[in-house]
């Protein structure tokens, strides 16, 4: 029998993306793409969740490619591993949503010489495709949890079908604490 | 409201327009349900091309049909909307799923599944999970504001591929 419930299959652990504690109260997932406007807008109103939580909130971030509709995500994801590889993961994510709209793959490296990530390593990851397989099983997670688009967010292991605006969003997971 | 047709159910028969022709009146592009007997079939019923929370599920399903052909499933979303206008919406996404059209006599198909809302006039947003006899696995009705994601067809289809490595 199939339950019709929307949780993680793939439980928050220390191989995440993860600002805070997995202690943590409230623990957000996102499922995100860099090049999806949606995700851009949801950059900001995640900062002042997080900033308003502080402790009592842990964010893990996970890639979501719509790689059909946006020629730029999957190659973004693959970039953003990269630069995990020298503990810049969240500079990194940082940077791409506040540059949406320059993604192409020379903008990459851009970004990775800006954080100072040594670019022969970084060139070479993304020539080799070394991340392509990590960020297909973060996508196919996504998948299989229930993701429906980006973002999709889960809040202590269940989808959060409602609005993510700041006010909205604050006043749920005020809920919660 | 007629209800949603449920797991163990034949699914009803239909044969609906997948193409617009090259001009209104055209004997188009047909897709019968039982041209896929022995494949699975996903049937997914949606309000309206255009719509956001349509648009997002679509984009879903074009992202996973790979997936969905690995489990020798074919996909075919359905709506009331018409053939040309199914072919601008695939068009504008750069979508590659058949998208067919319940068009005339409006909503037939979607009444036959128990899917239409007669109320609005367009069809509810219910999935349906067929397997490759003919015979409905799994059904849903999602409230019609939420994107039912699609975990829930992989997991129909995957109970289905079980069976079949048992046989």
């Amino acid at each position: 029998m199939i339950d019709n419930a929307n949780d993680l299959t793939i439980a928050v652990s220390k191989k995440d993306h993860i600002q805070g504690s997995l202690d943590a109260p409230i623990v957000l997932v996102e499922y995100g793409d860099f090049e999806c406007v949606h995700c851009g807008r949801a950059y900001g109103i995640l900062k002042k969740i997080q900033k308003h939580f502080g402790k009592d909130l842990a964010f893990v971030y996970r890639s979501f490619p719509l790689a059909e509709v946006h020629p730029h995500a999957q190659h973004a994801a693959e970039a953003a591993e990269a630069a995990d590889a020298s503990g810049k993961f969240w500079e990194y994510h940082d940077l791409l949503f506040e540059h949406q709209d320059a993604l192409d793959d020379s903008y990459l490296v851009d970004y990775a010489n800006e954080l100072k990530i040594p670019e022969n390593d970084f060139v070479a990851a993304m020539e080799k495709e070394q991340y392509a397989d990590k960020v297909q099983d973060s996508f196919m997670g996504g998948v299989e949890s229930g993701v429906n688009g980006t973002p999709s967010f889960f809040i202590n292991g269940s989808r959060y079908d409602g609005d993510w605006e700041y006010e909205p969003f604050m006043e749920y997971l005020s809920s919660l604490s | 409201m007629s209800e949603l047709l449920q797991a163990g159910t034949t699914a009803p028969e239909f044969t609906l327009q997948s193409a617009a022709g090259s001009s209104a009146g055209d004997q188009a592009d047909h897709v019968k349900l039982s041209d896929f007997k022995g494949k699975n079939v996903i049937l997914a019923f949606y309000p309206a091309d255009w719509s956001s929370v349509c648009g997002d599920q679509l984009t879903l399903y074009n992202e996973v049909l790979a997936v969905f052909e690995k489990y020798n499933a074919e996909f075919l979303g359905i709506s009331v909307d018409g053939a040309f206008c199914h072919q601008a919406f695939r068009e504008n996404r750069n979508f590659k799923l058949t998208l067919l059209s319940d068009f005339e006599p409006k909503g037939a198909v979607a009444k036959q599944y128990g899917a239409y809302r007669e109320k609005d006039g367009f069809t509810e947003r219910a999935l349906f999970v067929i397997d490759g006899k003919g015979i409905i696995r799994w059904s849903f009705l999602s409230p019609i504001e939420v994107n039912p994601g699609a975990n829930h067809i992989i997991e129909a289809l995957k109970e289905i591929q079980g069976e079949q490595k048992n046989d």
